[in-house]
């Protein structure tokens, strides 16, 4: 197992390599050279380059991507264009609130989601499983961003529960949390159901029902744990998108994460930030995936009995 | 020998349908079993015939919906089990009554170890801990023929005849009093299915289990059973002792099971399938089921359903061959192929 | 008796197009028959838009008297700051989520089933790095994704279409290579290449047909998914530019009245979801119907 993971994390390098270089790519397409931006109308013709080679923008394409990997390595993701304040730092101020707000997220969509999905399969047909599915069908159909406007309109404007905005106090994560988890309590809810259809018909819970084990341990010991390899496999997919969705729900509710740090770097044609947060939100996916396949791996002794050989 | 006053098992008028979205499928119609105690009945016929899905109905284990199970007695060891309780259900299942699985690739849980699947009955049954539950557990599977430290791998680490294994170890696990064998050996190779068999066997005698043996391998209803039950379409056409059925054959269908099989003796001599299919179980014809397969039928077998008829000791016959004529007799060398 | 049976068989077997069996599937699924008619009447409505109202006074057009109003007979979905009708904007706005939607989707098509039905076909280092690249793809959140990519080509309907479309390759490229995995191993792809065909005929003519389904299944669900990162973008103000009526910018504008005047951000909600739900709806019920797997 532990071989494994090292050569999980062997593998990782070339992915992050990749992400880095796409990801720069892109963001070195952008039009109009940064440097103008920086130095102002004014400037003479070597002011400009000695800025130019101040913030690292001199050589190649390939030359600075190398050095930009060389820096990162070290920790150094560069300097904002506008605050001139380091963006790791920038980033590190910022991940702690995305951080809280997605894995809320995450826990409440699994807490509705997984119990939801379990009913609606051992009651397929039913009026239960018709009322999940159309619920489900809903969340996966909604911007996440509107139903976090139609929150504010209500709890907050109407009702006022909840503030409509900011990260102060423990309330105020709720209806931010509420609109990033739903989209994904929705796809896990279909997931469940799906899945515990399919070993709901396996003959293995009937050799368990034969030998007098309760439904009710049927379907929450037998069917569940094997229902559970897919779900497993959809949340950690789904880390991605519930990130994404937080750089709407952080625009909506004014939440000060990494998403508007973002978006706000990108108003304002902030190259290195907007990079350096690319760069770094993705790894956190990839070493979330990584966990998660791990966790699938003791899920699931077929998998981990492939690792060990 | 033990009074054979009272069974294990007796069954009147079982029917048993599924009700899907292209139809009603009469899976079983009208079947009445009964077994003696340390009795075992082979239960015979076609795939399609029924054999499953009674057996299923015994333990109440017919997936509901789509089925739908109407009978007018099911007991077992005395005991009617049509309206107990699921908790009562639950003690019946694996303790009075229990089933060996046709498939053993997978009729075992693939997450859990083979020693947890089978403790799991025990723990159920014999209210332990799991500490016993698990040493007993290890105790049936040297008993089936597998060293107990493999109690700790999980399904995949084995072999089909190994997994069938541990299928009867679980099955076996508390000692029930009748034991379904759906086509315990259908699923392994011919070696290890001679393996199995004696094996279920032997531990049916050690513990004086009941056994209701299903299959359609005439051989080994030759080999383990005392009684025979051979089912078409959903019936119970032909019952008796082994030597009834077997030495006396009445059923056209019965014989024509027999003609299916190659001849060792006489390696000229043709196959004699029987011809044609099954009926269609959404729409059962309204005469003899057999009757548009069997070559002794006349216009006569296609109006009304035979029923199941004394021929003479234990020995039961499902067809109007007889009563029209007394001295009707199948010839099992010369017709029916 | 034979003769029935006879007569059954060939009822039951009669060869019927796989078109015609999905379509008797379709049919009997009522959320996808919903969907489908509404889809329907939402296409017309947005191909009429131009015959029903006139885009520079209607749609565009300030309209200072009007500025604010609620919903009201004269204005369904009621006006907005420039007094523009907001049902008038929705309905023209159909054309831009459903254009941006759809052209995304078949970039995505496009390219995604090209890369995995040769990844799959091909194999070995190649379909190592498309894979490796997939990954990488997928792993970048596909806002974050689409966001890059737009700030980097600019603000323009087309360059939004083309980051959604760029975000939603990844699972195109694995459903056509998991696809083509399957049926490359078949009898009759053995014998196209044992008769000689071309590498590229046998993938045209014999694998990309028999994943098709799926490809359609995957497609309409996509749909929908880009319809809304489309209106993420633009409600972010990184999609289509003013004072086009796209539905994600009508959003943006309407929260900032969301205090007083909350009808601004409903009702073009209302129109992604529904949009969206027809297309979920749709998908589904094509799912079932394309993949007797999947059937229950």
């Amino acid at each position: 197992m532990h071989r494994y993971i090292i050569k999980r994390l062997i593998m990782l390098i070339p992915v992050l390599l990749g992400v880095a270089f796409i990801i720069f790519a892109i963001m070195n397409v952008a039009e109009g050279d940064p440097v103008y931006q920086v130095a102002g109308p004014d400037a003479t013709e070597e002011q400009l380059d000695a800025l130019r080679e101040e913030m690292g923008l001199n050589g190649s394409l390939i030359q600075r991507y190398f050095r930009y990997i060389g820096n990162l390595l070290r920790g150094d993701l560069g300097t904002s264009y506008i605050s001139r304040m380091d963006v790791m730092q920038l980033y590190l101020l910022r991940l702690p609130n995305t951080l809280r707000l997605a894995s809320i997220a995450m826990v409440v969509a699994v807490i509705i989601s997984v119990p939801l999905g379990i009913v609606a399969a051992v009651n397929q047909n039913s009026w239960k499983d018709t009322i999940a599915m159309v619920l489900a069908l809903l969340g996966l159909s909604m911007p996440n961003f509107w139903l976090g406007l139609l929150l504010i309109i209500l709890f907050s404007l109407k009702l006022g529960w909840f503030p409509s905005g900011g990260a102060e106090g423990v309330v105020s994560v709720v209806l931010p949390a509420v609109t990033v988890g739903v989209g994904l309590a929705a796809l896990l809810t279909r997931t469940t159901r799906s899945s515990m259809l399919d070993v709901l018909r396996q003959d293995y819970l009937r050799t368990a029902r034969a030998k007098g084990v309760s439904e009710n341990n049927v379907v929450m010991h037998h069917a569940l744990r094997n229902a559970l390899i897919p779900i497993i496999t959809i949340f950690g997919v789904q880390f991605s998108n519930v990130l994404g969705g937080s750089v709407l729900a952080e625009t909506v509710f004014a939440w000060p994460g990494v998403g508007r740090l973002v978006v706000d770097a990108i108003d304002q044609r902030d190259i290195p930030t907007v990079t350096g947060a690319l760069v770094m939100t993705t790894m956190l996916v990839t070493v979330v995936n990584l966990l998660v396949d791990i966790v699938y791996a003791y899920v699931d002794p077929r998998i981990k009995a492939q690792y060990t050989k | 020998m033990v009074k054979e006053d009272k069974e294990i098992l007796n069954i009147e008028d079982l029917h048993v349908r599924f009700e899907t979205e292209d139809g009603i499928v009469y899976a079983v119609n009208g079947i009445n079993l009964k077994l003696g105690y340390k009795r075992t009945l082979g239960l015979v016929g076609e795939t399609g015939a029924g054999k499953t899905t009674t057996a299923l109905a015994m333990l109440r284990l017919v997936p509901d919906p789509p089925g739908v199970v109407e009978c007018r007695k099911l007991e077992i060891n005395g005991r009617d089990v049509r309206d107990i309780s699921a908790d009562e259900l639950e003690q019946v299942r694996g303790k009075e009554i229990s089933m060996i699985f046709q498939d053993p690739m997978t009729a075992l849980n693939p997450v859990f170890t083979v020693g947890e699947q089978i403790a799991e009955s025990i723990e159920i049954h014999e209210k332990c801990s799991k500490e016993d539950a698990m040493k007993k557990a290890g105790d049936m599977l040297e008993l089936v023929g597998i060293p107990r430290q493999r109690a700790n791998e999980y399904p995949h680490q084995f072999s089909g005849g190994m997994k069938q294994r541990v299928v009867i170890a679980i099955a076996l696990a508390c000692n029930p009093k009748l034991l379904i064998a759906d086509e315990p050996t259908t699923a392994l190779d011919v070696t290890i299915q001679a393996q199995v068999l004696e094996l279920m066997t032997e531990l049916k005698e050690k513990y004086d289990t009941s056994m209701i043996m299903i299959t359609h391998d005439l051989g080994i209803v030759a080999e383990v059973c005392d009684d025979v039950a051979v089912m078409y379409s959903g019936r119970i056409v032909e019952q008796g002792s082994l030597e009834e059925v077997f030495g006396k054959t009445m059923h056209p269908y019965t014989e024509g099971l027999f003609n299916s099989l190659p001849n060792i003796k006489n390696r000229q001599a043709k196959l004699k399938p029987i011809h044609g299919l099954m009926p269609d179980p959404t729409e059962i014809p309204v005469g003899c089921p057999f009757a548009p397969r069997c070559n002794y039928a006349t216009e006569a077998c296609k109006k009304a359903i035979p029923e199941l008829k004394c021929a003479g000791g234990t020995h039961l016959v499902a067809c109007s061959a007889y009563e029209r004529d007394p001295e009707f007799r199948i010839d099992r060398s010369k017709k029916n192929g | 008796m034979s003769e029935k049976t006879g007569v059954k068989a060939s009822k039951l077997y009669k060869k019927r197009s796989t078109v015609d069996m999905a379509w008797r599937q379709l049919r009997r699924n009522k959320g996808a028959l919903i969907g489908l008619a509404l889809l329907f009447i939402i296409i017309v409505g947005a191909l009429a838009a131009p015959l029903i109202y006139d885009y520079n006074t209607d749609v565009i057009g300030m309209n200072v008297r009007e500025r604010m109003q609620w919903p009201s007979a004269k204005h369904l979905c009621g006006t907005d700051e420039l007094g523009r009708d907001i049902f008038a904007r929705i309905v023209y706005g159909a054309r831009y989520s459903l254009a941006v939607g759809v052209v995304a989707v078949i970039i995505a098509l496009i390219v995604g089933v090209l890369l995995g039905s040769a990844a799959g076909y091909i194999g070995g280092t190649f379909e190592n790095v498309v894979m490796r690249i997939c990954d990488i793809f997928s792993s970048i959140p596909s806002v974050l994704m689409a966001i890059a990519v737009v700030s980097a080509l600019g603000k323009s309907t087309l360059n939004l279409m083309i980051a959604v479309g760029i975000a939603s390759t990844a699972p195109f490229v694995r459903v056509a290579r998991a696809a083509v995995l399957v049926v490359r191993g078949e009898e009759y792809v053995e014998a196209a290449r044992a008769i000689g065909q071309p590498d590229w005929k046998i993938v045209l003519i014999h694998i990309i047909p028999n994943c098709v389904s799926q490809i359609i299944v995957q497609a309409t669900l996509r749909v929908g998914s880009a319809i809304i990162s489309a209106a993420q973008l633009s409600f972010l103000g990184l999609g289509v530019p003013a004072p086009a009526p796209e539905w994600g910018s009508m959003l943006s504008a309407g929260r900032l009245y969301i205090r007083d005047y909350s009808y601004m951000t409903l009702f073009p909600g209302i129109a992604i979801m529904i949009t969206v739900l027809c297309l979920n709806l749709l998908g589904d019920g094509l799912r079932d119907a394309l993949d007797p797997k999947l059937k229950r």
